[in-house]
């Protein structure tokens, strides 16, 4: 899949943003006034500004409101709503601590859940995907869960749980990128069943019905960069993992935690970039390019 | 509204003859005429007389080569359009109802004013049915030419999608796969009709009828073959003498 670069800017800051918001609903760290409005802030511009960042790569971002009527059927609809309905009750909760330093935890608790139920609805606009095998597995959400959980931990300075919450997370990375590099091929789709022709015999494509490229190639069919796949995954596991859980083991300074959750951020970037950068369409299988 | 109906009047689709099509392009081309002056925001292309062009389809046409076994290996050609599958994944995954499948008659539209251009149906349709238009930023899909079908101001003969109308073998056909007693489903049933991706649950009711097998020769080609009694293998008289002076040189 062609990896967009405001979708892959979406679903890291959001992520983040949301897995941070999560950790200030259940009131880890504890804060009120100035330093509670910093802790809101940080996670309202990455939460918000993953969400507009989204809506860079519409065809037509004026009409994106029309996206909360669909909540019945489509994934995409529910967390247009998971995602403001996260940032009002968190907006809330926040004005208590800021303004009144009166915690409300049934509010923040409420919150926290729907925070990372917005987490959840994005990874579940790839997961549903049977067209890309490679998403379409429960280990999707499990990813985007532990790597967003680990994120705002990191971010929300609590240290002890960033650390496991990290090597979690890194885990369930490897064993995504695992389970993915087998899954087109155990998912039963070939060129076979694409054509109906496995019957006659081996099926090979002889020509593509045009010369030039097309939006299916350019937008399902995108492959490059794979040859790079192993290094940038080390790289995206140095950095998202490795370095802040090293990091966090020095002694606690702004500093510190400032380069630990920037090399954090930047690991996730990468893990995202890849996670569609690698993800294979079955449509590839008409231009035999898979 | 993106809830796929329980059960629509009737399944207008197309039946795509594997056997017959020999890959003219003309059904493609025909789409592309039809579709970019009539229904919706015009087919446009990128770049269409330069070093890189690129445009937007509804329908294509593939070309495989299938090594049977035994014998020579076949070329097919392979005409590709939506499906109009029963159960659409394209229609369940749109935030904003833009997509859609109609109760009366199963055909899946987009009601361009309401589409975002996100995408994401594109990337749920496993057959590659839908394209983003480069220029008006909304989803493209065949309509089963519902501007033709239905069109009185039309002569009645050409009430058929416009790749059927055009298509020069005879590879389209166009009709109710809804019912049984239709030539469509008649024919579907005759030749074994089949499904693209049947793994992926879409049901698609447009079908595909598999080339018929081809003709084997086995043992000898014509009870007479033998009383044909091949040329001489040596040669006589002025031929004879000609291949030996020849030789000697």
């Amino acid at each position: 899949m062609h990896p967009a670069p405001s979708v892959i800017l979406f679903s890291t800051l959001s992520g983040l943003g949301f897995g941070l918001l999560f950790w200030l609903g259940l009131g880890q760290p504890a804060v009120t006034g100035g330093v509670a409005f910093a802790l809101f802030a940080i996670a309202y511009v990455l939460a918000v500004g993953g969400l507009l960042a989204s809506t860079f790569h519409l065809g037509h971002p004026e009409r994106a409101m029309k996206a909360f009527t669909q909540w019945r059927t489509s994934w995409l609809s529910r967390e247009g709503w998971a995602a403001v309905i996260a940032l009002l009750v968190m907006a809330v909760f926040g004005a208590g601590l800021v303004f009144l330093a009166t915690r409300w935890s049934v509010v923040g608790v409420v919150g926290a859940l729907i925070s990372l139920g917005t987490v959840f609805t994005t990874s579940m606009i790839y997961t549903q995907l049977k067209t890309v095998p490679r998403w379409h597995m429960p280990m999707t959400p499990v990813m985007f869960l532990s790597i967003s959980l680990a994120g705002g931990a990191l971010l929300a300075g609590q240290t002890r749980w960033a650390t496991g919450l990290l090597a979690l997370a890194g885990i369930v990375q490897v064993a995504h990128w695992m389970l993915g590099d087998r899954a087109f091929a155990t998912s039963g789709t070939t060129m076979a069943t694409a054509t109906g022709l496995g019957e006659i015999g081996q099926v090979r494509a002889f020509e593509p019905p045009h010369t030039g490229s097309n939006y299916l190639l350019r937008e399902m069919v995108y492959v490059v960069g794979r040859k790079h796949s192993t290094k940038l995954r080390v790289i995206s596991l140095i950095l998202m993992v490795v370095l802040p859980i090293v990091l966090l083991m020095l002694p606690f300074g702004h500093m510190i935690a400032a380069v630990a959750v920037v090399s954090h951020l930047a690991g996730v970037a990468a893990s995202r970039w890849l996670f569609f950068a690698e993800a294979e369409h079955v449509v590839g299988l008409y231009y035999g390019k898979r | 509204m993106t809830q796929l109906p329980a059960s629509t009047d009737c399944k207008m689709g197309l039946v795509i003859d594997l056997d017959t099509c020999v890959g003219c392009h003309a059904c493609v081309i025909s789409c592309k005429g039809w579709n970019t002056e009539n229904y919706g925001a015009p087919l446009s292309d990128q770049n269409p007389y330069g070093a890189d062009p690129s445009g937007t389809f509804l329908n294509r046409v593939h070309s495989f080569e299938v090594q049977p076994k035994d014998g020579a290996a076949q070329l097919i050609h392979f005409p590709k359009s939506c499906l109009h599958c029963e159960d659409a994944p394209c229609v369940t995954v749109c935030p904003t109802g833009a997509s859609y499948k109609r109760v009366e008659d199963g055909i899946v539209l987009v009601n361009e004013d309401n589409c975002i251009g996100c995408g994401l149906c594109a990337w749920s349709c496993p057959y590659g049915a839908r394209e983003l238009d480069a220029a008006a930023g909304v989803m493209k899909k065949c309509t089963l030419c519902v501007d033709r079908i239905y069109n009185e101001n039309l002569p009645e003969e050409d009430r058929i999608p416009s790749c059927v109308r055009t298509c020069p073998s005879g590879a389209r056909h166009f009709g109710d796969l809804g019912d049984p007693d239709s030539a469509v489903s008649q024919l579907v049933a005759a030749r074994g009709g089949m499904d693209l991706m049947p793994e992926m649950g879409t049901r698609p009711v447009n079908k595909y009828l598999p080339p018929r097998p081809k003709d084997q020769m086995i043992g000898e080609i014509d009870v007479l073959a033998p009383l044909l009694a091949p040329v001489a293998e040596e040669a006589t008289g002025f031929l004879a003498w000609l291949d030996k002076t020849l030789e000697k040189i």
